[in-house]
Order: C-alpha cells, then sequence, then structure tokens
C-alpha cells in the first residue's frame, strides 16, 4: 500500500513542465514505432535508428546546449550556424593547408569559435547593441568569411583521428553475446553513479534537515533514472557501442549541467537573464557574465563544426544553413523561455531528440520535405503552447495573495498582488545604465 | 438624500483553494467619493475586478446593481459602456504615444476608420482642461511626470462618459502636491455628478476626501463608515482594518546609538545619460552604530539617486567624493565591491529591481550573498536551502516553503524576502529606500520590528521613506533633501512634520535641479 502511494506521489510530485518533453520524446517515438510496423512492416525503435539520431544531430545538441545558455541570459543567437561553417573550414584548412596534427586542428576550430564569441559579446554584453542584431551581422559576416577562406570551394578531410570524432566508435572488437562490451560497463558504471549521487544528496538534506518527500518515490525515482541509464547503454551497445560523439555528448551534458545548476557563473547566468536589474543590483557582474556567455557559445559553435566537418569528411561553404533555427527550437522545445531566466541543459538536449527523431522518423516513412518542414514547424509550436498551457494551470493563488493573474503575467514580473506602486513610475534611476 | 448608483450585494469569489470574497456587500451613493479600505490580500482589487467586469458575470456569486438595473458584466467592454471605468495602480499608457492618442485609445475619433487628428486633438484639449492639464495634446506621454500621466487617464475615463471612477492606490507614486491636485480633482468631478470609489493604504488622505469609508478584512465587509457623521480617525480605521487595535504604529525601541562609523563627504553625482546635469551636489552624510537615519525628499530630490551612486556606483556618471567606513576610505567601482565593504541596498521598487519573481525564495535570498554558501564557484544546494529556511523563517514570510516563486508571495512578504537577501550579506550599513512602500499595516509594523533588530545587533540603517510619519516614528536623526543638496538635519526629539517639510522644499542658493 504504502509503496504504490510512494508511486503515486512520485508521479505526482514529478512537475509536468521539467518531465514533459522526455514523456513527449517517448511518446514520439512510439508512435513511429507503431506507423512503421503498421506502413513498411519494420520496426523504428531498433539500435541502430537510436544510435543515428544521436549522431546525425550530434552538432545541433552541441549548438543547443550553448543556445540554450544565450537564452536563459535573455539573448539569442542567430550566428551558430555561419560560425560552425567557418569554424569547420578553419580546421579543414588547418588539416590540409597547414598540416597541422588533428587535435591541434580541433583546438584551432575551438578557439577561432571562441574569438568570434568575445567579437560578437564585446558588442552585445559591452556596447549594449541587441544580440538579435549583432549575431544576425555575425550570421552574414560569418558566412561571407566561410566563402571567402574556402574560395567557394569544398575541402575534403583525410584524417582519420579527425574522422572518428564525426562518425567513429570506441573501441570495436569487444563484442559479447551481440553486445558491445565497454558500452555495457560505461552504463552500469552511470547507473551506479546516479544511485551514488542520489544517495549523496539525500543523505546531505537530511543532515541539513530539508524536507526530502517520501523515501518510496525517492527510490522509485533513482530506480527509474538508474535503469533508464543502463537500458539507454544496452540499446547503444546492441548495434556499435557508444559512439565517439557519444562520448563527447554525455561529457558536455554533465559539465554544463553542473556549471548552470552548480556554479556561481551558472546561477549569475540565470540571474541576468531573469531580471537583470535586480541581477546587477545584487551584486552580479551582468556585462561579464553575458560577454562570457557568448565566448562560450563560440567555443560550443566551433566543437560543433569540428564534429560536422568530420561527419561530412569535408568542409563546404553552405556547411550550417538553417542549423541556429534548429538550434533555436531545441531550446524552446526544451523549456526555454523567450524572455530569459528560464530553461534548462538535458532540456535542449531532449528538444534537439524530438526533432532528431521526428526527422529520422520521417525520412524512413518517406515523407516529403515539405511535409516535415511543415511538420516540425507545428511541433515546435505546439511544445511552447504547452509550455504556456501548463504555466496559467498550475499557477494557481499561493498564500498571502491577491488571487488572479496568469502565469505568463508573473514571468513578465507583474505578480498578482496588492501591493504598492512598484512598477509605475517611469522616471527612476535605471542601474543598467549606469556608466563606470 | 441622494440615492445609491451602486448597490453589491452578496459578492462571492473563490478561487482554487481560497475565499476571495466572502457575502460581500457595499453600496454607494451618488456623486460621492466612497473609500475602499482593507489590508493587503484583504480583497480590494478583487472587488473592483468584479465591478469593473474583468471577472465576467457568471464567475462569481451575488448581485450588482447600477442605477437600480441589474448589472451583468460579460467583460471590461461591458462595463465601459455602462459607465464604470477603473484605472488602475499600473497605469494603462502606452509612452510613446501622444496624450490625445492615449486618451482615445481604443476609442479612436475615426470615421470610416480614419482617425480625424483635428478631431481628436481638440476634444482632447477640452478633456484635459477638466482634469487640469496645460500641456499640448501632442506631447508623448513618457515625457511628463507620472503625476500628469494619472490625470491622462482620468481624462481617458472622462471620454468615455464615466459614472463611477475607481481609482485604485491613484497616489501611491505620486508627491505631496501631485497628491493634493489629484484628491482636489476628485472633489471638482464630484460635484460634477462623478462618484469616485478610491482605493488606498493613505488613510490621511481618505478620511480627507471620503464621505464614506467601507472597510474590507480577509474578504468581508466589515463596516461601511460615515465620515461626515461617525466619529472616525486613523486609529480607528487601523483597528477596523487590521482586525486588532494597533496601540503604537511603531513597535517601541531604545536606540542605543554608538560611535560614527559611516560617512559620505561631499558627494557629487552627476545625470548618467545628461551628463551636464548634476544630480547630487555635495552631499554630507553620516550613520553611528545601532541609528535609524532618515533621508526624507520630495520625489525628484536625488534620494534614490544617492542612495545608489554611494552603493557601488549602481547609478550616476563622474561620481565625486568620499565614502567612509570605520575611518577607512572606501574605493568601489561595482555594486560587488560594495557588498564585500559591508554595504547593502534594499531598492524601493522590489518588483523591478529588488526580486526574481520567477525564482524561488531560496535563489532570491542567496543571489547577493551567494559566495557564503559556495566554495570555489560551486554553490552547495543543501545549504542555499538550509540557509534559505533560516532567513524565512526568522525574518518571519508568510509561505509554506522556500521552493515558493517570489512572484506568489504578497507585497509585504516580498519586502521581508528583500530584507533577509541583504542581511545574509552581512553588511555594515543598510540602506533602506522606502521599506514599506506599498505594503500593509501588519506586515509594515514587522518590518519596523526588523528594523530595530538591526539596529541593535550594532548595525546603521540609513532609511529612505516618503512617508514623513514613518520617518518620525522610526529615525533617531533625519536629513532632508531637495533638488540634490542636503538642506538640513533634525533630530528625532526636535523632529515636526512642518520642519521637514519646510527642508525639503527649501530652494538652494545654487539652483535646484529640473527633474
Amino acid at each position: 500500500m504504502s509503496m504504490l502511494r510512494g508511486v503515486v506521489d512520485a508521479v505526482r510530485g514529478a512537475n509536468l513542465r521539467q518531465y514533459g518533453m522526455i514523456i513527449a520524446l517517448v511518446f514520439i517515438m512510439l508512435l513511429f514505432q507503431v506507423l512503421e510496423v503498421m506502413k513498411l512492416d519494420q520496426n523504428f525503435l531498433t539500435p541502430r535508428n537510436i544510435t543515428n539520431a544521436i549522431v546525425q544531430n550530434s552538432f545541433i545538441l552541441i549548438l543547443a546546449i550553448g543556445v540554450m545558455l544565450v537564452i536563459v541570459n535573455g539573448h539569442i543567437d542567430l550566428s551558430v550556424g555561419s560560425v560552425l561553417a567557418f569554424t569547420g573550414a578553419v580546421s579543414a584548412i588547418a588539416l590540409s593547408d597547414w598540416g597541422l596534427p588533428w587535435y591541434l586542428a580541433v583546438l584551432a576550430a575551438i578557439g577561432t569559435g571562441a574569438l568570434i564569441g568575445v567579437w560578437q559579446g564585446f558588442w552585445i554584453a559591452y556596447v549594449r547593441i541587441p544580440a538579435f542584431i549583432v549575431t544576425l551581422a555575425g550570421m552574414l559576416l560569418f558566412r561571407g568569411l566561410t566563402l571567402w577562406a574556402l574560395e567557394a570551394q569544398t575541402i575534403s578531410i583525410r584524417s582519420e583521428e579527425f574522422r572518428m570524432l564525426g562518425s567513429g566508435y570506441w573501441i570495436q572488437d569487444s563484442q559479447v553475446a551481440g553486445y558491445h562490451l565497454p558500452t555495457l560497463l560505461i552504463g552500469a558504471v552511470g547507473a551506479g553513479f546516479i544511485i551514488w549521487m542520489q544517495s549523496a544528496g539525500r543523505r546531505n538534506a537530511i543532515r541539513n534537515r530539508i524536507d526530502t518527500g517520501s523515501p518510496v518515490a525517492w527510490a522509485v525515482k533513482t530506480v527509474l533514472l538508474a535503469a533508464a541509464t543502463f537500458g539507454g547503454a544496452m540499446v547503444l551497445a546492441a548495434y556499435r557501442g557508444l559512439p565517439v560523439i557519444g562520448i563527447i555528448l554525455v561529457a558536455l551534458v554533465m559539465a554544463y549541467t553542473f556549471v548552470a545548476n552548480r556554479t556561481v557563473f551558472g546561477r549569475h547566468i540565470y540571474a541576468g537573464g531573469g531580471n537583470e536589474k535586480a541581477a546587477s543590483l545584487s551584486g552580479v557582474k551582468t556585462k561579464q557574465t553575458s560577454f562570457w556567455v557568448f565566448v562560450n557559445m563560440g567555443a560550443l559553435a566551433g566543437l560543433a563544426g569540428v564534429v560536422f566537418t568530420a561527419r561530412l569528411q569535408s568542409a563546404t561553404p553552405d556547411a550550417g544553413e538553417m542549423f541556429e533555427l534548429h538550434a533555436i527550437a531545441s531550446a524552446f522545445i526544451g523549456g526555454a523561455s523567450m524572455s530569459g531566466g528560464v530553461g534548462t541543459i538535458v532540456g535542449a538536449v531532449i528538444g534537439g531528440l524530438v526533432m532528431g527523431v521526428m526527422n529520422q522518423g520521417m525520412s524512413i516513412l518517406s515523407v516529403g520535405q515539405d511535409l516535415q518542414s511543415v511538420i516540425l514547424g507545428l511541433v515546435v509550436l505546439a511544445a511552447v503552447f504547452f509550455d504556456v498551457w501548463n504555466k496559467k494551470r498550475s499557477s494557481g493563488p499561493i498564500v498571502g495573495t491577491t488571487p488572479g493573474g496568469s502565469g505568463e503575467a508573473k514571468r513578465r514580473g507583474k505578480g498578482p498582488d496588492d501591493s504598492g506602486p512598484s512598477g509605475d513610475q517611469p522616471k527612476r534611476p535605471d542601474p543598467v545604465g549606469a556608466a563606470k | 438624500m441622494s440615492e445609491d448608483i451602486l448597490r453589491m450585494r452578496g459578492i462571492t469569489k473563490r478561487f482554487p483553494g481560497v475565499l476571495a470574497l466572502d457575502d460581500v456587500d457595499m453600496r454607494v451613493e451618488r456623486a460621492t467619493i466612497h473609500a475602499l479600505v482593507g489590508e493587503n490580500g484583504a480583497g480590494k482589487s478583487t472587488l473592483m475586478k468584479i465591478l469593473s467586469g474583468v471577472y465576467p458575470h457568471g464567475e462569481f456569486e451575488g448581485d450588482i446593481e447600477l442605477e437600480g438595473r441589474p448589472a451583468r458584466f460579460r467583460g471590461i467592454q461591458d462595463s465601459e459602456n455602462a459607465g464604470v471605468a477603473i484605472i488602475h495602480q499600473e497605469l494603462a499608457l502606452v509612452p510613446e504615444l501622444s496624450i490625445a492618442e492615449n486618451i482615445f485609445l481604443g476609442n479612436e475619433q475615426a470615421q470610416r476608420g480614419v482617425i480625424s487628428w483635428n478631431r481628436t486633438n481638440s476634444v482632447a484639449v477640452e478633456l484635459m482642461a477638466k482634469v487640469g492639464l496645460s500641456d499640448s495634446p501632442r506631447e508623448l506621454v513618457e515625457n511628463i511626470g507620472v503625476g500628469k500621466q494619472q490625470l491622462v487617464e482620468i481624462a481617458k475615463a472622462l471620454s468615455k462618459q464615466v459614472k463611477v471612477l475607481i481609482l485604485d492606490e491613484p497616489t501611491a507614486a505620486l508627491n505631496e502636491s501631485d497628491s493634493r491636485n489629484l484628491l482636489n480633482l476628485l472633489r471638482a468631478l464630484r460635484d460634477e455628478g462623478v462618484t469616485c470609489i478610491l482605493i488606498s493604504h493613505k488613510l490621511g488622505e481618505v478620511l480627507s476626501v471620503a464621505e464614506s469609508i467601507t472597510v474590507l478584512r480577509d474578504g468581508k465587509t466589515i463596516e461601511t463608515l460615515d465620515n461626515e457623521t461617525d466619529e472616525v480617525d486613523e486609529d480607528r480605521l487601523i483597528k477596523s482594518m487590521v482586525g486588532r487595535d494597533l496601540e503604537h504604529r511603531f513597535p517601541p525601541h531604545r536606540p542605543e546609538v554608538g560611535e560614527v562609523f559611516f560617512q559620505v563627504k561631499d558627494w557629487t553625482v552627476h545625470h548618467p545619460e545628461h551628463r551636464e546635469r548634476i544630480v547630487v551636489h555635495g552631499a554630507e552624510l553620516s550613520v553611528a552604530r545601532g541609528e535609524v537615519v532618515g533621508l526624507a525628499g520630495l520625489m525628484g530630490a536625488g534620494r534614490t539617486e544617492f542612495a545608489m551612486s554611494v552603493f557601488g556606483r549602481a547609478w550616476g556618471s563622474h561620481i565625486q567624493g568620499e565614502i567612509h567606513l570605520d575611518g577607512k576610505k572606501l574605493r568601489l567601482h561595482s555594486v560587488a565591491d560594495a557588498i564585500d565593504a559591508g554595504l547593502a541596498y534594499a531598492t524601493e521598487d522590489r518588483k523591478q529591481y529588488g526580486l526574481h519573481l520567477d525564482y524561488d525564495l531560496r535563489q532570491n535570498f542567496t543571489l547577493a550573498g551567494i559566495r557564503q554558501v559556495s566554495k570555489a564557484g560551486v554553490v552547495d544546494q543543501h545549504q542555499v536551502t538550509s540557509v534559505s529556511e533560516r532567513l524565512r523563517s526568522s525574518f518571519g514570510v508568510k509561505t509554506p516553503s522556500v521552493f515558493q516563486p517570489a512572484g506568489n508571495l504578497s507585497g509585504g512578504n516580498q519586502q521581508k524576502v528583500v530584507l533577509g537577501k541583504w542581511v545574509f550579506t552581512e553588511p555594515e550599513l543598510l540602506i533602506l529606500d522606502e521599506p514599506t512602500r506599498g505594503i500593509d499595516v501588519g506586515a509594515k509594523y514587522e518590518i519596523y520590528e526588523l528594523i530595530h533588530e538591526l539596529v541593535d545587533q550594532g548595525k546603521g540603517v540609513l532609511m529612505i521613506s516618503s512617508e514623513l510619519p514613518e520617518l518620525l516614528g522610526m529615525c533617531d536623526r533625519i536629513y532632508a533633501m531637495s533638488a540634490g543638496h542636503i538642506t538640513g538635519q533634525v533630530d528625532r526629539e526636535t523632529a515636526t512634520q512642518e520642519e521637514l517639510m519646510r527642508l525639503m522644499t527649501l530652494e538652494t542658493a545654487k539652483g535646484g535641479v529640473e527633474l
């Protein structure tokens, strides 16, 4: 009985906003499974398809991580597709024309991306030109520079190691009963790590006398997470094991989740995006934070450029066109708020996977490009609509407030309360415009 | 002798989990000023939203009768057609449009969709004359002060042939003289036959202008007082509003003023955009340990600008002057420097500048003092939670958990969160800018107690307030500021409202600053 209650609590406690997209992703995967069994008499949920969904979208996922932080910080980046193309070109030129080893070519691309971030971050953070304009200019600028650098030609990549980054798999010959052993081991270690982290967190919380909720609910959640991790590893292991890019992605997600949630810098990204004025009056160096967010975005676009070039085995002038829009869409599907301050790294990655899985599923069903684009557009709209609807639904009145007012209104800083005139004095000093 | 223009009977409004209004009755006589008072959350705004059709007929129980006929509004449009207009606290004007355009917004003077600008502007001038506005109708609303903006709102209501005008805290953002003008205008409108319903926290002004006063508490009508026949004064009203006798509006406190530890010398600040404009002129000020120091001044006197420029140059340009703390000269280049040096500034505008309304209390409490809950740039989330729990209980923030977004709290509780946030940075000097603005009487009392606790720990408090009784009740010493100059200081014993007002309006020899 208490077991059942625990499960119910766990389900109820899992707020829709956080897990909605995961549920949607699972639902979309099952939908394609059904459709493909019906129409083509074959499985969609095969280890091969799942591996491909990750590998073929890896560069979008990498971009989405950076774009998510940019959006959380209250900005936007339209230039990432062009930056990806340019940095990809730099890596290809570094390999072929300059004869650099593969790792230096990778560093050259990431470094170039970071420098581009310095350029754009300077205009956005310190000169305070809106990011939309700066990165729109960057989109044109770096596309042009890519054409110029490549002399409108395609450069192909010969370095094996470099290609591995885009399409390689880790330690090929260690299959056991059809499963890739190292991947299984990583899955087991990952599952163990999750259990350890969750227990340590719970112990710590109890020590600090924080309400931890029902132990059964906690156990159910932990076991589900660990099982999902190991299950995911098993699926990958059944094909060719963990792709190199998969390792990179897992590392990025973990590192950036940590930065976003657990570091002062990460909290400052959110605080600056959520309410820049309040943040700067609380001692947050909002300009500096925004600057580094763009430098980081540039570096990640550089990494994505490497991965994309490696996967294509060539650098082309039109690489990465429309990628910025896919990355931005991923962030919004994954729960980012247009007004800043809201969004998670995992959300961005799941948003990217939703788009990737849909692309793949529709391609296998030979849905035409025209219809694919229409459907993806509707999905973006639906995801954000769900978010808005969910907010409205869950924003009931709480202690000490005058009821009424939607969540959206709250998001814009006009909470439904009875208090003073705080919002209506036009001529108050503005800390943001402060001169130093 | 006169009939009721409005009767509301048995109004009951439920929100999920909350009974906002419980069987509320209200009668308003034609051509009177009727005040509606009560603490925050008492249901004033909800009642007025029902009257103005924001909550349409059917979403609440009870009847509304307007001029003897039942009124069933399906929306704001309906109520406006019936002659009910509401002016919200947050003005609904478009700053980039002209006064005339704002007056006729949604009600454009047009024929077959083509706007007649002659008619728009000429009718606007007539309406503006009625409310005492002499500006050009083509002036942009962003260029006129908040007092005049309020008048534009009223002109807008008049353009719709208003019979019942509801004003929600109309004077909260106005200075004394603008407030007086506005109240006079209400009287004039009343004499012309417009009925006004006035929601206000300022009891003095309610008593001076209203014929009758309805008190709401916890969603119920407590009583309706006749200001002309009943014996009504502020204490009587407060008692009725809070349901308890607040013998003293300020908690008793025995000040123990120690050594002067904070000094600002010859502080001059220029406007950040119009750099030739001097906003603070050579201000000098000191605070001792254990002392509550007040800073009085009219709006535009430069009090907030002074405080923010001291707080790590968060406002202004070409800042000159010296700050000394414990005998050491401080060099503050950023807000972070100021926090490190032991200064804290709790802003007058908690929603925009003070809090992250979407974020939970944990993040709000620990944002400014985040380094105390982090090591090597890594935040300890468990410590954040336990520290926030501690602050929540010691500051008496009424909310079920620290995981609650700050935007869900009432004004008074939000203000306690702002105080908690700054106390957590362990400051020596707290600058509190309008710490009780827009919060109700009970919460004010609690804020005053918190301020006393702080000075009892040996900290200094510099308190900016536009309410003179509050400064007189709380401060050991009060500076007055006028047009960027500190024009004098008075001690607790000798201070009177009249003396302060004289200093606050003093024309300085060097010439005032236009604001």
